[in-house]
């Protein structure tokens, strides 16, 4: 298997196996993180816009929807 | 914003109203792209590159390392890029855009951080040293924190928006300073291994497996931000009609999936 005598080799890293294993582990549960808190974070933003338009009713959609309105804690 | 034009302008993309289904669709090409070049790369890094002469296995925390730090620095220079566009032109989605890349610019950061750290232990005998390098990086990750920080705890989004551009247009002076720090400084951190005018000091593999990487952390970066600027998006547009409608949608199909928070 190319460079490597075993899988206990491979897993070995040649006695570096905290530092190697410690990068990639981490790197790769910093990217799991940031993909949960990016979906957790959709679904939290179309719930709380939906209870939002719920609480405004029709003025929620205004006739020319442009520029910034003030926070939406305001509004309710 | 005038009537979004029928032709096919790239610029109509520039409305959130265009830009919005396009990152919808483009974002789960990039994933699948990220994941197969990071496949590629992972196996040419472990399995097709050599045993470093003088630094044995450790070395092979380099095909995380590289590019987790060019995509740091190049993230924070596209976010003041937006930032810029954003001032100059005051158009909507460019803050937009740099404030959703900035939590994946840090985790780069961070990465880049922490597995420099890890690599040095074994080389240099300490996870940290005050060198040029380590420490302007260091300062980047304070500046991507800085920017977040900022853009969150201003209420009005326009002044939030106006104050993480200046934080990212004046932050942006550091990035040629990491990028040029172990040329103008004598830091224990090595030069570059890689350059555009001279051949790279390194295997051909390990040099294809770290560019596979660079690429796959591309990928990885275009989709995460496609995915957390759409409900960006959705919050500042919420008092149009196309999100009223998205909103309905999204509502109705996650109703039907049954998941009700």
């Amino acid at each position: 298997m190319g460079q490597w005598e075993s899988w206990s080799a491979f897993w070995d890293m040649g006695g570096a196996a905290f530092y190697v294993w410690g990068s990639y582990g981490l790197t790769f549960a910093l990217i799991a993180l940031e993909l949960v808190l990016v979906f957790q974070r959709r679904k939290d933003t179309v719930q709380r816009l939906l209870r939002w338009r719920r609480a405004v009713g029709k003025d929620s959609v205004k006739r020319n929807g442009e520029g910034y309105t003030p926070a939406m804690e305001s509004e309710q | 914003m005038t009537k979004p034009e029928r032709g096919r302008s790239l610029l109509r993309f520039a409305s959130p109203q265009h830009f919005y289904p396009l990152a919808g669709r483009l974002a789960p090409w990039f994933a699948a792209i990220a994941i197969l070049l990071t496949a590629i790369g992972l196996w040419l890094g472990f399995f097709v590159a050599p045993t470093d002469a003088t630094q044995g296995q450790v070395y092979r925390v380099i095909f995380i390392h590289v590019p987790a730090a060019w995509m740091s620095m190049f993230i924070y220079l596209v976010m003041a890029f937006w930032s810029a566009v954003g001032l100059v032109m005051n158009t909507r989605l460019s803050f937009v855009m740099s404030q959703a890349l900035a939590p994946t610019g840090a985790m780069f950061c961070f990465v880049a951080l922490w597995t420099g750290a890890l690599w040095g232990k074994p080389t240099w005998g300490a996870y940290w040293v005050w060198d040029a390098r380590l420490t302007s990086q260091l300062l980047l990750l304070f500046l991507y924190f800085g920017f977040i920080a900022l853009t969150r705890a201003i209420e009005d989004p326009r002044r939030a928006d106006r104050a993480g551009a200046i934080i990212a247009l004046v932050g942006a002076v550091n990035v040629p300073i990491i990028y040029f720090s172990v040329q103008w400084w004598n830091t224990l951190h090595q030069g570059a291994s890689v350059s555009l005018t001279k051949a790279p000091s390194m295997a051909a593999t390990m040099l294809t497996g770290m560019l596979v990487m660079a690429f796959a952390s591309w990928a990885y970066t275009l989709a995460v931000v496609f995915w957390r600027v759409r409900p960006m998006i959705l919050e500042r547009e919420r008092h149009t009609e196309w999100v009223a409608a998205e909103l309905e949608r999204a509502g109705a199909s996650s109703q039907a999936a049954g998941g009700r928070a």
